[in-house]
């Protein structure tokens, strides 16, 4: 992969997403204000000592956007790492295995998906203490469905091809065929698996906090920030809109990097066919 | 969802079957698939009722918060029956659940089945006046984007619905709210309906919520349309078709269309049921008296009988928008249609 | 300048790659074609895989298949030029006047319609006859194509009928028109050898029939010299030699064209039945695990250092064959005896000595390597894992095995993709190699490479077999390559053994029905091949 290779719109993503971790680690220094400090009036406007206003408490929008980023990034990402880990090495096994072990691996998938992710959490959370541990670990296993089955579609792909049935006949073992032979020629698929996985546990993460399941106050998170400034939108004040709009952002940017990665791929194939 | 393909490949097991199955191959299959999903409703109403109770945690002790006293905890485990065993508590639920009761609601004593009645109608209008514009919307987005392909249509096209697709559903809506509701005037907020409102009025009403869930699956409607034309059009028996000389329509009439029509619509079904799930998000915005915000609330509250009803509803909608999709799929199949 | 029906000057085609990583650059395909066809003759162009035939072919439709243009020349149909042709002038020709047979008839009709429907569809789109004359003449086709129930045919749809009728079908779409020419893109390269032969006398039938020109293009020589009038060899998207079918089989002038003539001539003596057995397999049955039974009580052995070759059409079980001795898909019944021993059914329970000392070369050398693995490391691979070397052994060992297969040390730190087809393939020989084995499995390892190619892949197996005394087992569907390298021979059609022993034997009458069959069915290096195994044919059929 060379630099010279990443498409415009693939920067803007990077760059994007950058900025998000930049946030999110130097929050405490960067932050103008702290996290949880009551510092003006309520739904003060953007501008002069809050650049984007404060917020229905009168806490300053801009701090809780830098110090949210720490949050929602760290969730989000915990929760796809761990999605991600589950759903590949699930579905590996179960490409390479085949049998029964794919039978009972597969159809047990089939039926969690067979319930809308949304709804399934809301579910399992109503009945589940509400803790940190438990929100990261429930999004993580419902987004594991996901990563699972395109992990098997992709394993698959590579696994009934006939270098892997070479490698089978001179001997080899099942972590040799899974981490030599298959997963160097399933990387980029994955890595965009990874970042839509990614994307969407954003989103996830922020549905919930808005819905008031997720991250609880007083912590900031940028879905919870929506919740907090939505009775603002009526009298005409954006607050919300300011986290909901970084999201979306965030979000966005992540996609255009997938975009790259996965249309390189699909170039990368046709490439092999000309030859 | 399930894989067709799958369920398809399966050989049929004994030999009487086989001989059925290979006359009457579609009905077969559909036959199947209507197994299927009935065993998937059924899986998944064990899984909504005992996998939840099975989990860590006690309902009493979450519902009470962990600082009530033992004594507390056990009554109302009684109270609401909870001290029996879950397989006799599970099979009463499912038979009320089969005739339409679901219990009484925790929090406020009152018939769940009564209050979805009501909120059930609701959710379906405004999804079903989402779908209504959405569906034609996409479809013809998508014809626009292979007719231009890697054009510059193409690429705006691809642009907007890559972005779209990333916006939360809250975030859509409260921009529509800000702009129309607030800025202009012209939209209602928040959309109340009640029981003895017009037609019109109501329409009137879902106006903003509606445009809402346009938005969020109209991108991915489109996009998984316009990659079901292309691959259509990219393939063997049109360029056999330009080959003989025909003209572009003709081609797409006789040739693309027959076979475009049932990924199109597969496509449809699909994002019909990734509505069901938008709706949620959509009616907590707009505090829409729907099935979504029913839900929420109770999840909030920790009401578990409203819970349990409400998940098993929105997943039946799933399952069977899913399952009607897989059976256009095998329906359009000239193979299946015409067998050997 | 009527006197010719069609005229090709001085073609050009371009197209545009798309390297990655790199910007796109226009690549030229094919140049400085230029032929003349007349009316109710066939031209064959003949050529390797990218010599530019189906090109050419196309561009008598004014037609580039994905990016590619035709930038310069002339394609003149009775004198008038028809590449300025605006897309609606070129839509009355296309279908009417040029009609095209695809290498795939599956994919090139429309599973959504009926075949007759398709058939007369273009027909009645240029308005050339009314339905029922339509219809009347696809009847007519039908049965001059040979195809089974001629009055019923039209009503089937494409999925019910066989891949020979289907390419039949193909032939009555672009005859239905009475066009002037039919471009026939490889129509029987996909069949088997004994449907081809039908499918290529009915092809050859109705174009003499209805008096119509032909542009065939194949890879196959012995196959267009049967129907061709002249032929016109390529390479590289030049042409190597033009003439007349006869002066091209028997008196080639180009160096290229001889070497193609006479790929299929080789024959070797067979080694006699003597030494010790190898590899012995005994009333072996298999099917997979849905209850389908491939394999029926298949007997036969193999001695040291010896070639036996397996041949039959697709689906005549010679590949599941070659699985159930690796221990792939162990067998329901019967076992197999290796050098004295006999081999466990299952992969899995075998010993790394066992797995070495059988080795399999696979037909697409293009799957059967990882791509993210260098030539060195998919070489070294089984030395260090059944030898235990590493380091600088490693590479000295590697880099002997690729002066082994004559390509050197230069290509050890390079990927699959550079290399070409047989380059791939003789890297597969090589980690064969490697594990010093005493069987080499061999399927069809020369069948997707091109005949010059092929033969190159052949002698080397050859001379390894000369240095090694390694066996092969060589599962092939070409009774020419059965010639050349093997010394007993064993028959299979569907899933059963025909026939098996010695070469001189097995290739020799007296004839069981299937032998003879397909032995009559593989083209000949002749010309008038064709009527000749069609007159035997009817002889013998008149006889019983």
């Amino acid at each position: 992969m060379r630099l010279r290779d990443v498409s415009i719109t693939a920067w803007i993503g990077i760059l994007g997403i950058l900025l998000a971790f930049f946030c999110a680690i130097f929050a405490p220094w960067i932050a103008p204000f702290g996290e949880r400090e009551i510092v003006g009036g309520v739904w003060e406007p953007m501008g002069g000592a809050y650049l984007l206003g404060t917020d229905n408490l009168g806490r300053d929008i801009l701090s809780r956007m830098i110090f949210g980023a720490r949050t929602t990034l760290s969730v989000a990402m915990a929760a796809t790492i761990i999605s991600f880990s589950l759903g590949i090495i699930l579905s590996f096994t179960a490409a390479v295995s085949r049998g029964w072990i794919d039978q009972i691996f597969s159809r047990f998938n089939d039926l969690m998906m067979s319930i809308p992710t949304l709804i399934f959490a809301l579910v399992v959370l109503a009945a589940l203490p509400q803790s940190l541990i438990v929100l990261i670990l429930v999004m993580a296993v419902l987004d594991s469905t996901r990563v699972y089955r395109l992990g098997r579609a992709v394993a698959l792909d590579v696994a009934v091809m006939e270098f892997v049935e070479a490698a089978k006949l001179r001997g080899e073992g099942r972590i040799w065929i899974i981490f030599r032979e298959i997963l160097p020629n399933t990387l980029t698929p994955l890595l965009a698996e990874f970042g839509l996985r990614f994307a969407f546990s954003i989103l996830f993460l922020s549905t919930l906090s808005f819905l008031g399941l997720g991250i609880q106050p007083p912590a900031a998170d940028w879905g919870g920030m929506v919740k907090d400034n939505k009775d603002g939108i009526i009298f005409g004040i954006s607050a919300a809109l300011v986290p909901g709009g970084a999201i979306a952002a965030l979000a966005i940017c992540v996609n255009l990097v997938v975009d790259w990665l996965l249309k390189r791929t699909s170039s990368l194939k046709g490439g092999r066919g000309d030859a | 969802m399930t894989d067709t393909t799958e369920t398809s490949a399966l050989p049929p097991e004994t030999s009487q079957r086989r001989s059925l199955g290979e006359r009457f191959p579609l009905a077969t299959l559909i036959l199947q698939r209507l197994g299927l999903s009935a065993l998937l409703l059924f899986a998944v109403s064990v899984l909504i009722f005992g996998g939840v109770e099975a989990l860590p945690g006690d309902f009493a002790t979450t519902y009470l918060g962990q600082s009530a006293t033992p004594q507390a905890v056990a009554n109302i485990r009684a109270d609401l029956g909870l001290d029996r065993p879950i397989v006799t508590r599970y099979f009463e639920w499912l038979g009320g659940a089969v005739q339409g009761d679901f219990g009484n609601s925790w929090a406020s004593g009152n018939s769940v089945s009564e209050q979805i009645g009501r909120r059930l109608g609701n959710s379906l209008f405004l999804a079903f006046f989402a779908a209504v514009v959405s569906v034609p919307l996409a479809v013809g987005l998508g014809m626009l984007a292979v007719f231009y392909r890697d054009r510059v249509p193409d690429k705006i096209i691809n642009i907007v619905s890559l972005a779209a697709i990333s916006l939360p559903e809250f975030f859509i809506g409260y921009l529509l709210i800000l702009f129309f509701a607030v800025n202009m005037r012209i939209a209602t907020f928040p959309a109340t309906v009640y029981d003895s409102m017009g037609f019109i009025d109501r329409l009137q009403t879902i106006a903003l919520p509606a445009a809402t869930l346009v938005f969020v699956v109209l991108a991915h409607m489109m996009r998984m349309t316009r990659a079901a034309i292309l691959s259509v059009m990219s393939s063997a028996y049109m360029e056999s078709a330009e080959l003989k000389g025909l003209s572009a329509m003709r081609a797409i009439i006789k040739h693309a269309a027959p076979n475009a029509i049932a990924p199109i619509v597969n496509v449809v079904a699909l994002n019909l049921a990734y509505l069901v799930v938008g709706v949620v998000v959509v009616e907590v915005v707009f505090v829409y008296p729907g099935m979504g915000q029913y839900m929420v609330d109770a999840v909030t509250v920790r009401d578990m009988p409203v819970v349990q009803a409400c998940g098993l509803i929105f997943a039946a909608f799933y399952i069977i928008l899913n399952m009607v999709a897989d059976i256009i799929a095998i329906v359009a199949n000239p193979r299946l249609r015409h067998p050997r | 300048m009527h006197d010719h029906l069609l005229s090709v000057r001085n073609l050009k085609i371009e197209a545009t790659s798309y390297p990655p990583g790199e910007p796109p650059k226009d690549i030229t395909i094919v140049e400085g074609i230029s032929f003349d066809l007349e009316k109710g003759k066939v031209l064959g162009l003949i050529g390797e895989s990218g010599a530019g035939k189906s090109t050419i072919g196309l561009s008598a439709l004014a037609y580039g298949r994905g990016g590619v243009r035709i930038t310069g020349g002339e394609v003149l149909l009775e004198g008038k030029d028809i590449l300025p042709l605006g897309k609606r002038g070129i839509r009355t020709i296309r279908g009417a006047r040029v009609c095209y047979v695809a290498q795939s008839a599956a994919a090139a009709f429309n599973p959504a319609h009926k075949l007759g429907d398709q058939v007369i569809e273009a027909t009645l789109a240029h308005g050339l006859m009314s339905e029922a004359e339509a219809r009347k003449r696809a009847l007519y086709l039908f049965e001059v194509l040979g195809l089974p129930n001629p009055d019923t045919f039209g009503d089937r749809f494409p999925h019910q009928v066989s891949g020979g009728q289907l390419q039949r079908a193909m032939t009555a779409m672009a005859l239905c028109s009475n066009p002037q020419l039919i471009v026939f893109d490889e129509p029987t390269t996909a069949l088997d050898v004994t449907t081809q032969i039908d499918v290529l006398a009915a092809i050859k039938h109705a174009i003499e029939e209805t008096d119509t020109a032909a542009l065939y293009i194949t890879h196959d020589l012995a196959v267009v010299a049967q129907i061709s009038d002249h032929i016109m060899v390529l390479r590289h998207g030049h042409m190597v030699e033009y003439g007349t079918a006869q002066q091209i089989i028997e008196a080639p002038r180009e160096e290229y064209t001889r070497a193609l003539v006479n790929v299929r001539q080789k024959k070797r003596e067979e080694a006699a039945d003597q030494t010790d057995t190898l590899l012995k397999v005994d009333n072996v049955s298999a099917g997979y695990s849905n209850g389908f039974k491939v394999l029926f009580d298949v007997s036969l052995h193999l001695p040291k250092g010896q070639t036996l070759a397996i041949v039959g059409e697709s689906g005549s079980g010679k590949s599941t064959l070659a699985r159930v001795i690796t221990g792939l898909l162990p067998p329901s019944e019967g076992s197999i005896t290796f050098d004295g021993k006999q081999l466990t059914p299952a992969l899995k329970q075998r010993s790394r000595d066992d797995l070495r000392r059988i080795q399999l070369i696979y037909q697409m050398a293009d799957t059967a390597m990882n791509p993210r693995q260098t030539v060195g490391q998919i070489i070294g691979r089984p030395l260090s894992f059944y030898f235990g070397l590493h380091g600088a052994k490693k590479r000295a060992r590697v880099a002997e095995l690729l002066e082994e297969i004559e390509m050197g040390s230069g290509f050890i730190d390079r990927y699959p993709a550079e290399l070409s087809g047989g380059q791939k393939q003789r890297v597969a020989i090589a980690r064969a190699l490697a594990a010093e084995p005493e069987l080499i499995l061999c399927d069809e390892p020369t069948s997707a490479l091109d005949p010059l190619v092929a033969e190159g892949i052949l002698n080397l197996l050859l001379r390894l077999q000369a240095e090694t005394q390694v066996s092969y087992l060589f599962i092939t569907h070409d009774i020419a390559i059965v010639r050349a390298i093997a010394d007993s021979v064993a028959v299979m059609h569907r899933g059963k053994l025909v026939r098996f022993g010695p070469k001189s034997k097995v290739l020799a009458p007296p004839f069981d029905d299937y032998t003879d069959l397909l032995l009559k069915s593989v083209p000949e290096m002749e010309i008038g091949w064709l009527e000749k195994a069609l007159a035997s044919r009817k002889m013998e059929s008149a006889g019983n």
